[in-house]
C-alpha cells in the first residue's frame, strides 16, 4: 500500500512562470535608470539622512552641553598631563631686584600645564618694565619656563623737575634716582626732551674730550639744542644743527687761544660764522680800563 | 487626414526629441517574438568629415546598446489581440534590453507586420506659379494628388514621395531649386486598419513609452535585407515572419507597393500539431529541429521522436518519420509561397525589370526552402539576412531580426514623407497667425 501524498511524481515540472515583470517592478526598474534618481539616491539620501539624525540629536540642549562638556573634560585631562606641566620659573640675565619685578609682573601661579601660558602675552608684559630691554620665554624640557631678560644699561642722568631719571642711550628710561651721588658716573643731562636727544648728548660728551673733566652738564634748551654747561658757570650754547662739528671747532679754538680757561660767562657758537663771546662782568670792566676807557661803574649786560 | 497628419508630425517631433538625448528603442511586435533594440545615436560630425567611401547606409551613426527578445504572446496574423499579454510581453523585452544597456528609454519607434497593409500609387500634377520649385510646391504638388477611398477605419501608414516629374524629365529626386512649368509628383501611400494602429499605441503607452515613430515590417524588412543594387533595380523581399508574410516592392530605392499575406510559420506549426496530435510547443521543437520542404530517401529511415507526457506509453513512445513531417509542412509553405505569387502577379511584379526575390524572416530559414521558392516564384530567389549593424548580438543577427534591423536604419535615415513637408499655405485657417508669418516670411 501507498500512501495517497506520494502519488504524485516529484519531478512534476512547475507551472511556467511568467517572464513579464509586474508594472510596479516595471516602473520601479524605469526609475532606476533615472540618472537623477540615482544620485539623489546614493548622495543625497545619505546626506540627508546623517544631517537629519545629528540635528536630532543636537537638538536637545542637554545633550549638546554633555558633548560640549565631554570634549572639555578630555581636553582638560590630556593637558594637565605631568609631561606638560610647568613647575618652576628660571628668570636669567637680569638683577635679583629686576627678577623679583618680572616674577612680580608676570605673575604665573605654579604649577600650570604649558598648555596654558600664553608665552607671547608674556613676553609683552615682562618688556612693560622700563628696565628690560628685551625678554625671550620658552618652557624647557623638565617643566621649566625661562625666561631671558635683557637689562637696559643706564647711560645717562636726567635731571627734570619730577626729580632724577635713569636713561639709556636710546633715551628711554630705566629706573629713577634718588641721589645724584648715586650714579655719580654718568653724565648728567637737563631740560624737557632730554631724553628724546640722548644719543645726540651722547656723541656731544664723547666729543667734548679735554673738557670733560670740567663738564659738569648737559642742558636741553627749547627741545632743539644744546648748552654744555662747565664748572665756573660757564656755557657753550652749540647750534641746533650739528652740534658735535661745532664743538670740534671750539676745542680746536679752545687748544690755540686758551678760550674756555678765561673769565667767559658764554661762548655763544649758534652762528657758525661769528662765535661771540660774553665776558665775565668782572672781566668786563678789566677790560674796559685797559682800553682807557672811563671805568664805568654801572657795567651793562645785555643778558 | 489632416488628423493623421498632426499625429504623423508629432511623432516626428517626438522622434526629434529622442535623437536629441540619443537614445532610442526598437520593437517589432511580432506574431511569434518581440524583439527590442536599444539605440545610442552618435551624432552626424562622424559622418561628415569622412571622405571618399563613406559609411555604409549611415549605420555608423547608431549603435545598438541593448537587445531583448522575448516570445510575444496576444499577438495573432501581426495584430495585437489580447492587449494585457501583449503589454506584458512588450515590458518584458523592454525592460531587458533596457537592463542591458542600461539607460532608460523613453522613445519607441514600432513595426508590425499584420493590419492589412494596401498600397495606392497616387500621382498629382501642379503648374508652377514661378519657374523654379521651391518647398511650397513640393507641398502643393502632393496635396494636389487625389487620395482614392481608403475605406471605413483605415489610416495611412506611409506617404512617401517616389518620384518627382518636372515637364518632361522624370526620375528627379529632389526637385527644390530647378527650373520648369509643370510639377508632377507620384506618390506611394500604404493603409493599413486604424484600429491595429491604435491598440498598438494603447499597448505602448501602457509601458511608459511614447511612440516616436511607426512602420510597416515588410518596408522595413525590405530596407535591411535587400542589397543596394537590389533596391535601386527594383528586387521584392517577403518577410515570412510566424503569423504573417509580408511582401514590399522596392525601385529606386523607394518602396513602391507592399502587401501581406495572412499566413505565416504559425501556420506552419499549428497544421503540425494537428496533423500529429501534439502540442503546440512540440511541434514547434519539431519543426524548428527536424523541418523541410524537399523529402529524400534518407528522410524515410530518420525517425523523429515526439515524446509526449500522457501517461499513456503508446501515445509517448510514437514515432514519425521526417518524410511525413515534410509531408505536412510542404503543402501550407505552397500555399503561402503561391499566395505570394498572386500578390506579386496582382501587383505586375513581371514587368519589373529586374525580377530579384528575397525570402527573409523567421519562416524562412526552413531548410530547402530557396528550391521550393525558385519553382513557384521565379529562378531569380535567394535568402536574405539582415545587414550587419554595430553592437549588434549574434543572436540578433539572423533572418528573424531582419524587421527590427531594418527598423533601426529607419529610425537612424526616415524616408522624406508627405507630413515632413509644411502645410501648403492655402490649406492653413484663413485667420491663421501662422499664415501671417508665412505671409512676412516670403515676401522679405
Amino acid at each position: 500500500m501507498q500512501s495517497l501524498g506520494r502519488a504524485t511524481r516529484p519531478h512534476q515540472p512547475p507551472l511556467r512562470r511568467d517572464p513579464a515583470p509586474s508594472r510596479w517592478s516595471y516602473r520601479m526598474q524605469r526609475l532606476w535608470l533615472t540618472p537623477l534618481f540615482r544620485i539623489g539616491f546614493h548622495v543625497g539620501l545619505p546626506v540627508l539622512l546623517l544631517a537629519g539624525v545629528v540635528g536630532l540629536v543636537l537638538m536637545n540642549e542637554g545633550r549638546r552641553e554633555a558633548i560640549a562638556g565631554g570634549i572639555a573634560q578630555i581636553k582638560e585631562q590630556f593637558q594637565s598631563r605631568p609631561e606638560f606641566r610647568v613647575n618652576m620659573m628660571a628668570v636669567e640675565g637680569a638683577s635679583s631686584d629686576l627678577a623679583d619685578a618680572v616674577r612680580a609682573k608676570l605673575a604665573v601661579k605654579l604649577p600650570v600645564s604649558s598648555f596654558k601660558l600664553d608665552l607671547d602675552q608674556m613676553r609683552d608684559r615682562a618688556q612693560e618694565l622700563d628696565a628690560v630691554a628685551s625678554a625671550e620665554l620658552r618652557v624647557r624640557s623638565g617643566g621649566v619656563l625661562q625666561v631671558l631678560i635683557t637689562e637696559r644699561e643706564p647711560a645717562l642722568v636726567w635731571r627734570d623737575e619730577a626729580g632724577l631719571t635713569l636713561i639709556d642711550a636710546t633715551g628711554h628710561r630705566v629706573a629713577g634716582l634718588a641721589e645724584r651721588a648715586d650714579r655719580a658716573d654718568l653724565p648728567l643731562v637737563a631740560g624737557q626732551g632730554a631724553d628724546n636727544a640722548a644719543p645726540e648728548a651722547l656723541a656731544l660728551i664723547e666729543a667734548a674730550g679735554p673738557l670733560t673733566h670740567r663738564l659738569r652738564g648737559l642742558v636741553r634748551v627749547g627741545e632743539r639744542r644744546w648748552d654744555l654747561v662747565l664748572d665756573r658757570d660757564q656755557r657753550i650754547l652749540l647750534p641746533a644743527d650739528r652740534p658735535v662739528q661745532a664743538l670740534e671747532r671750539l676745542l680746536a679754538l679752545d687748544q690755540a687761544e686758551d678760550l674756555t680757561s678765561r673769565d667767559l660767562a658764554a661762548i655763544d657758537l649758534r652762528n657758525a660764522a661769528r662765535p661771540v663771546l660774553r665776558l665775565a662782568p668782572f672781566a668786563l670792566t678789566e677790560a674796559r680800563r685797559a682800553r682807557g676807557l672811563a671805568a664805568p661803574t654801572k657795567t651793562e649786560n645785555d643778558l | 487626414m489632416t488628423d493623421l497628419y498632426q499625429s504623423q508630425r508629432a511623432m516626428r517631433a517626438l522622434r526629434r526629441t529622442a535623437m536629441q538625448r540619443g537614445v532610442v528603442a526598437i520593437l517589432d511586435v511580432g506574431t511569434s517574438k518581440i524583439a527590442c533594440l536599444v539605440l545610442r545615436f552618435d551624432g552626424f560630425e562622424s559622418q561628415a568629415d569622412s571622405e571618399g567611401v563613406g559609411p555604409m547606409a549611415g549605420q555608423s551613426t547608431f549603435r545598438v546598446i541593448g537587445a531583448a527578445t522575448t516570445r510575444s504572446r496576444g499577438v495573432r496574423f501581426g495584430e495585437i489581440a489580447v492587449m494585457n499579454e501583449t503589454e506584458r510581453a512588450i515590458r518584458t523585452a523592454v525592460q531587458a534590453a533596457q537592463k542591458m544597456a542600461n539607460v532608460r528609454v523613453d522613445h519607441v519607434i514600432a513595426c508590425f507586420s499584420g493590419a492589412e497593409p494596401r498600397s495606392y500609387g497616387l500621382a498629382g500634377e501642379l503648374d508652377l506659379l514661378d519657374s523654379v520649385v521651391t518647398e511650397q510646391d513640393v507641398a502643393r504638388v502632393m496635396a494636389a494628388c487625389d487620395v482614392p477611398p481608403l475605406g471605413d477605419g483605415r489610416e495611412v501608414l506611409h506617404a512617401q514621395p517616389v518620384n518627382f516629374a518636372l515637364d518632361h524629365r522624370t526620375g528627379l529626386g529632389d526637385p527644390r531649386g530647378q527650373i520648369g512649368n509643370r510639377l508632377a509628383c507620384d506618390l506611394h501611400l500604404l493603409s493599413v486598419d486604424a484600429s491595429v494602429v491604435q491598440n498598438l499605441l494603447y499597448c505602448i503607452n501602457r509601458c511608459d513609452l511614447e511612440l516616436a515613430g511607426i512602420a510597416s515590417s515588410a518596408y522595413v524588412s525590405g530596407i535591411s535585407s535587400l542589397v543596394e543594387d537590389e533596391q535601386e533595380l527594383g528586387a521584392a523581399c517577403v518577410d515570412m515572419g510566424g503569423g504573417s508574410t509580408g511582401i514590399s516592392i522596392f525601385m529606386k530605392k523607394h518602396m513602391i507597393f507592399s502587401d501581406a499575406v495572412r499566413m505565416g510559420g504559425d501556420h506552419v506549426t499549428s497544421d503540425i500539431s494537428k496533423g500529429l496530435q501534439v502540442p503546440l510547443v512540440v511541434a514547434e521543437r519539431i519543426k524548428t529541429k527536424h523541418g523541410g520542404v524537399h523529402a529524400t530517401g534518407m528522410d524515410d529511415r530518420e525517425m523523429i521522436e515526439m515524446g509526449g507526457d500522457s501517461g499513456d506509453w503508446e501515445k509517448d513512445r510514437r514515432q514519425v518519420s521526417r518524410t511525413e513531417l515534410i509531408g505536412i509542412m510542404r503543402p501550407r509553405v505552397e500555399e503561402i509561397l503561391e499566395e505570394v505569387r498572386a500578390r506579386l502577379d496582382a501587383a505586375g511584379f513581371d514587368s519589373l525589370p529586374s525580377q530579384q526575390i528575397v525570402l527573409t524572416g523567421g519562416a524562412s530559414q526552413i531548410p530547402g526552402l530557396d528550391g521550393l521558392a525558385s519553382r513557384i516564384l521565379g529562378q531569380r530567389v535567394r535568402m536574405g539576412r539582415p545587414l550587419r549593424v554595430q553592437g549588434l548580438p549574434q543572436a540578433a543577427t539572423g533572418p528573424a531580426f531582419s524587421g527590427a534591423v531594418g527598423l533601426c536604419l529607419f529610425a537612424a535615415h526616415p524616408q522624406d514623407e508627405w507630413w515632413d513637408f509644411d502645410i501648403p499655405m492655402e490649406r492653413y485657417p484663413a485667420r491663421s497667425l501662422k499664415r501671417a508669418f508665412r505671409w512676412f516670411k516670403d515676401n522679405w
